[in-house]
C-alpha cells in the first residue's frame, strides 16, 4: 500500500461533486439569461431619440426615487412583522406556536387585489369601518398606502427565511457568549442577529425585489413607481420595444440590489467549526405577561394580513347566489392550479440546490455568476419573461410551446429565487465537517450530498418550495402567455371575473387560492415536524 | 410520497383532457361573459372552440410575439385599440359577413369587427352632485366647481382611447388644453373604472366618465349604491363616445371557415341580444331587440359623435399628451 493509493481518491472525488454541480449551475444560468438576450433584441430595434427622450425625462428620475422609497420602508416593516414573530415561533414555548407558523405563511396567498381593496374598503365614507361601526377613516394611499399592503403580503418571504435561520442557528454559541458575561441585550446583537444575516439578506432580497417589481399593490394606492412606466407601455400601448428598455433598466437596477446582498454575504461563515455535537433546541419559558404579549402581536399581524382579506371576501361570497354551483368548476380550476404549482415547486427547489452548493461550498467567480444569473427570473418583469419564452420555445422548441411542462419550467426558473433564498441560508448553517467525516468513512461526494447534506438543509428546501407553491398558484401574466390553451387555473379564472368588474364572482376563487395555499402549507410543515 | 403520488394522478387527469379544438380564440374577454355564448355556437354548430383567456393587452403583445407561428384563429379584444395594435396579422373578413355593422365599427379593410359597443358616460355621486349641476359636454369638466371631485383612471384602455377620439374631433391642441385643464383640476387617480365608481360610493371623488356597464355590477350588488349615470346633455359631445369590443381573424388561421362562421355567429340577433342583457353593453347591429338597459342605446346613438374607431389608433401620441399634462 503506497502512500499514492491513500491520497489520490479525495482529489478526484471532491473535482467530480464540482463538476456535476457547476454543469448543473450553467444549464441554468444559461436558461437565465435567454430572456436577458430577448430583451437586447427587442430593444434593439427601437429609435433611439425616442428612448433618450424617455428615459432621462425628469419624471423618470422622480419614479425611481419613489421605487426606492417604497423598498427602504417596505423592508422596515415587513422586518418589524417577521423578525419577532420568528423569534416566538423558534425560541419560546408560547401555546399555539405551529398555528402561527402556517398563518404567517397563508398572506402570500393573498391575491393582490384582495389585499389591496381590503385595505381601502376599510377606509370612506362606504367603506366597511363606516357601514359596520359608522366611523370614517381617511382612505390609505402614498407610500404609507403602498408601504403597509406591499408589507402585509410580502412579510412571510422574510419570516420563512428567519425560520430557517433560527432553526440552523446553533445555540451553544448564545450559550458560550452568555457564559463569558455578555448581557441578553449584546447576546442578540453580537452572536444571534448576525448569524440570522444571510437569512435575512435573503429574504429582504426577495422582498426588495418584489417591491421594485409590483404594480398591482403601487396603482390601488395611486404610488407611482418605476413598475409604472412599463405597465403602461405594454398595457397602454401594445409596445414591446421600448418596454424592453425600461425592463432591462429595471433589471439593472435588481441586479445591483442582488449584487449588494451578495457584497455582504460573501466571506460569511456561520457553521460551527468545533468539535462535539450542537446544543439542543432549548425554548425560552416566556411569563404569563409575555405569552399575552406574544399572543397580542400575533393577532395583530394575522388580523391585519389574513383577517382583512378574509372579511372582504366574505362580505362579497355572501351575497352570491348560487355558492354551492360554483363547486365543481372550483375544483377542476384547482386540480389545474395544482398540477402545475406543485411540480414548479419540485422543480425550483431542484434547480436551486446546485445553485446554492456552488454558492456556498465551491465559491469561486463562476458561482457568483451563476448565484447572481438566478435572481434574472425574479427581478424580470413577468411578461417580459414570459414573452422571452414564447419567442424561444417557437424558434427552438415549437413542441413545447404551451405545453404544461413548458410552463412549470418557466414557473421553476421565474421563481427559482425564492427557493435559493432559504436552502442557501440552511446550507451556510450545514456544518462542512460533517460531510469531510462522511467521505472519510466511504461516501462518495453525491451519496454525502443524498445522505448528510440533504437532510440537514431539509427545512430550508421546504421553506423554498412553500415559497414558490403559494406564489405559483396566484401567477398570471406567465400563464396568460404559457399555459395550453383551455387551462384556466384558479387564478385565471378569477381574473376572468374581477377584468369585468364581477367582484362577488371572483369571491369564491380568490377565497379558494387562499385555503389551498393554506391546506398546502399545513400539510408541509406539519409533514416537516415529523421528521 | 402520497403528495407526489397526487401530483402525478393530476398531471395523468391532465394529460388525458386536452380538446381536440376546431378553433382556437385568444379572448381578452372574461370567460363568465364569454362562455355561455360560446357554448351555444358549440352546439348549434357542433364546432369546438378552444379558449385562451386572458388580458386583452397580454394577449396582443402575445399575439405580436407569435407572429406566423401563432395557434390562434380568433382574438377577441376588450377594446378596438388593442385590435388595431395587431390589425396587420388579421385576415380581411368577407364583406357579407360583415355589412350590418356600421363602417365606424370596423376596420376600413374588414380586418376586425366590433361585437358589441360600450358607451362612456358620466358617473356621478346621488348624494353630492345635483343632477342640474352636471356638465353639458365634457369639456366643462376642467371648471374649476370640479376641482379635487373627478376620479381619473389615466392609464385605462378606454380612457386612451377616449382621448384619441378627442384629438381626432379636435384637434392636438384642444385636447392638450382639455388634459392640461384637467390636471390643474386635481383629479383624484384611480387605476381603472370599477375603482372610479368606487371612490365615487366612497366619498374620494363626486364624478368620472366611464364606461356604461360598470355602475350595473355595482348595482345589482347594492341597489343602493349612490351613483348614478348619465349622458352628456350636448347631442355629438365627444364626452359621449361609442366605444367597442371587438373580434379579428388571424391570417394564420388554419381553419377560416369556422372561424367566420363564430364571427358570424357573434354578430347574428340571439348573441347581439344576449350582450344587452346579461352584460349591460350595447348592441352593434342595428334593430337589436334590447332587454335591459339602465341608458337607452335609442338616445345614446342620438348623442354620440360620429367617430371612425379606424381613426383612433395612434396612442402612442395619445401618451404623449397625457404625459405633457402630467397625469401619468
Amino acid at each position: 500500500m503506497s502512500l499514492t493509493t491513500v491520497i489520490s481518491p479525495a482529489p478526484w472525488r471532491l473535482p467530480r461533486a464540482r463538476v456535476i454541480f457547476s454543469a448543473l449551475g450553467l444549464l441554468i444560468g444559461g436558461l437565465m439569461v435567454l430572456p436577458l438576450i430577448w430583451l437586447v433584441m427587442r430593444a434593439a430595434q427601437a429609435d433611439m431619440a425616442q428612448v433618450i427622450g424617455m428615459l432621462t425625462r425628469p419624471r423618470t428620475l422622480q419614479l425611481l426615487i419613489n421605487t426606492g422609497l417604497l423598498v427602504v420602508s417596505t423592508l422596515a416593516l415587513a422586518t418589524a412583522m417577521a423578525l419577532p414573530l420568528a423569534w416566538l415561533v423558534s425560541r419560546t414555548d408560547l401555546p399555539g406556536r405551529r398555528l402561527i407558523n402556517v398563518l404567517a405563511v397563508i398572506p402570500l396567498a393573498v391575491p393582490g387585489y384582495v389585499m389591496a381593496y381590503a385595505l381601502i374598503g376599510l377606509s370612506g365614507n362606504f367603506g366597511f369601518m363606516n357601514q359596520v361601526f359608522g366611523v370614517t377613516i381617511p382612505r390609505l394611499q402614498g407610500l404609507p398606502g403602498a408601504t403597509i399592503a406591499l408589507a402585509l403580503y410580502t412579510f412571510p418571504y422574510i419570516y420563512l427565511n428567519l425560520r430557517a435561520a433560527f432553526a440552523g442557528l446553533d445555540q451553544s454559541l448564545e450559550e458560550a457568549a452568555r457564559a463569558l458575561g455578555a448581557t441578553p441585550r449584546e447576546v442578540f446583537f453580537r452572536v444571534t442577529l448576525p448569524h440570522l444575516m444571510p437569512g435575512l439578506m435573503a429574504g429582504w432580497l426577495v422582498v426588495g425585489l418584489y417591491v421594485i417589481g409590483d404594480f398591482g399593490a403601487v396603482a390601488l394606492m395611486r404610488f407611482e413607481v418605476f413598475s409604472y412606466a412599463i405597465y403602461i407601455q405594454y398595457s397602454a400601448a401594445f409596445d414591446r420595444v421600448y418596454a424592453a428598455w425600461l425592463a432591462l433598466m429595471l433589471i439593472v437596477i435588481a441586479l445591483s440590489v442582488v449584487w449588494w446582498e451578495s457584497r455582504l454575504r460573501e466571506g460569511a461563515h456561520f457553521a460551527r467549526t468545533g468539535s462535539g455535537a450542537g446544543a439542543a433546541r432549548r425554548q425560552l419559558a416566556l411569563p404569563r405577561a409575555g405569552q399575552a404579549l406574544g399572543w397580542a402581536f400575533a393577532a395583530l399581524v394575522v388580523l391585519a394580513s389574513i383577517g382583512l382579506p378574509i372579511a372582504v371576501l366574505s362580505f362579497w361570497m355572501v351575497r352570491l347566489d348560487d355558492l354551492p354551483g360554483v363547486l365543481p368548476e372550483l375544483f377542476r380550476a384547482f386540480s389545474q392550479s395544482l398540477s402545475v404549482a406543485a411540480p414548479a415547486a419540485l422543480l425550483a427547489a431542484a434547480m436551486a440546490l446546485p445553485v446554492a452548493v456552488l454558492a456556498v461550498r465551491y465559491p469561486s467567480p463562476l458561482s457568483t455568476l451563476i448565484n447572481r444569473l438566478a435572481f434574472v427570473g425574479y427581478a424580470i418583469p413577468a411578461l417580459a419573461f414570459a414573452l422571452a419564452f414564447v419567442f424561444f420555445s417557437l424558434h427552438g422548441a415549437r413542441f413545447l410551446y404551451q405545453t404544461h411542462l413548458l410552463l412549470v419550467t418557466v414557473y421553476a426558473l421565474s421563481f427559482l429565487a425564492l427557493a435559493l433564498g432559504p436552502i442557501r441560508s440552511a446550507l451556510y448553517q450545514a456544518r462542512p465537517s460533517v460531510e469531510e467525516s462522511a467521505r472519510a468513512l466511504g461516501h462518495g461526494p453525491l451519496s454525502v450530498f443524498a445522505r448528510v447534506t440533504l437532510p440537514t438543509i431539509r427545512p430550508g428546501v421546504i421553506a423554498g418550495m412553500v415559497l414558490v407553491f403559494v406564489i405559483a398558484m396566484k401567477e398570471l401574466p406567465i400563464a396568460f402567455l404559457l399555459a395550453p390553451t383551455g387551462f384556466r387555473p384558479l387564478a385565471i379564472t378569477m381574473f376572468s371575473r374581477t377584468s369585468e368588474g364581477m367582484l362577488m364572482e371572483a369571491a369564491p376563487y380568490a377565497a379558494a387560492i387562499m385555503a389551498f395555499s393554506a391546506l398546502f402549507v399545513g400539510f408541509v410543515l406539519r409533514h416537516d415536524k415529523k421528521s | 410520497m402520497r403528495f407526489l403520488r397526487t401530483t402525478a394522478a393530476a398531471l395523468a387527469a391532465l394529460a388525458a383532457t386536452p380538446a381536440l379544438a376546431d378553433i382556437t380564440l385568444y379572448s381578452g374577454r372574461g370567460e363568465p361573459l364569454v362562455a355561455p355564448i360560446i357554448e351555444t355556437f358549440t352546439a348549434q354548430t357542433g364546432i369546438n372552440v378552444n379558449v385562451r383567456y386572458g388580458g386583452t393587452a397580454e394577449l396582443a403583445v402575445l399575439l405580436q410575439e407569435e407572429g406566423d407561428a401563432s395557434p390562434a384563429d380568433l382574438f377577441w379584444a376588450q377594446d378596438a385599440a388593442a385590435l388595431g395594435a395587431v390589425v396587420d396579422l388579421f385576415a380581411p373578413l368577407p364583406e357579407p359577413l360583415v355589412a350590418d355593422v356600421p363602417s365606424a365599427y370596423r376596420d376600413s379593410e374588414n380586418r376586425w369587427v366590433a361585437t358589441s359597443g360600450r358607451g362612456r358616460v358620466l358617473a356621478y355621486s346621488t348624494d353630492r352632485v345635483d343632477a342640474a349641476d352636471l356638465p353639458a359636454s365634457i369639456f366643462d369638466l376642467t371648471d374649476e366647481k370640479w376641482r379635487g371631485r373627478i376620479a381619473l383612471p389615466a392609464t385605462n384602455g378606454s380612457f386612451l382611447a377616449h382621448v384619441t377620439a378627442m384629438r381626432v374631433v379636435h384637434g392636438e391642441e384642444t385636447t392638450q388644453d382639455w388634459l392640461n385643464g384637467i390636471a390643474a383640476n386635481d383629479p383624484v387617480p384611480v387605476r381603472n373604472n370599477t375603482a372610479a365608481i368606487q371612490a365615487i360610493g366612497d366619498g374620494e371623488a363626486d364624478v368620472a366618465v366611464t364606461n356604461n356597464y360598470y355602475l350595473v355590477r355595482f348595482l345589482n350588488r347594492d341597489a343602493d349604491f349612490p351613483v348614478n349615470q348619465t349622458l352628456f346633455a350636448d347631442e355629438g359631445d365627444i364626452g359621449n363616445l361609442l366605444l367597442v369590443a371587438g373580434m379579428g381573424m388571424l391570417s394564420t388561421s388554419t381553419n377560416q371557415e369556422h372561424a367566420q362562421a363564430f364571427v358570424e355567429f357573434l354578430l347574428s340577433p340571439a348573441a347581439q341580444q344576449f350582450f344587452t342583457g346579461e352584460v349591460s353593453e350595447f348592441p352593434i347591429i342595428p334593430g337589436t331587440i334590447v332587454t335591459r338597459q339602465d341608458i337607452n342605446i335609442a338616445d345614446v346613438i342620438q348623442v354620440a359623435p360620429e367617430v371612425d374607431l379606424n381613426t383612433i389608433g395612434d396612442l402612442e401620441g395619445t401618451l404623449e399628451l397625457i404625459r405633457a399634462a402630467g397625469l401619468i
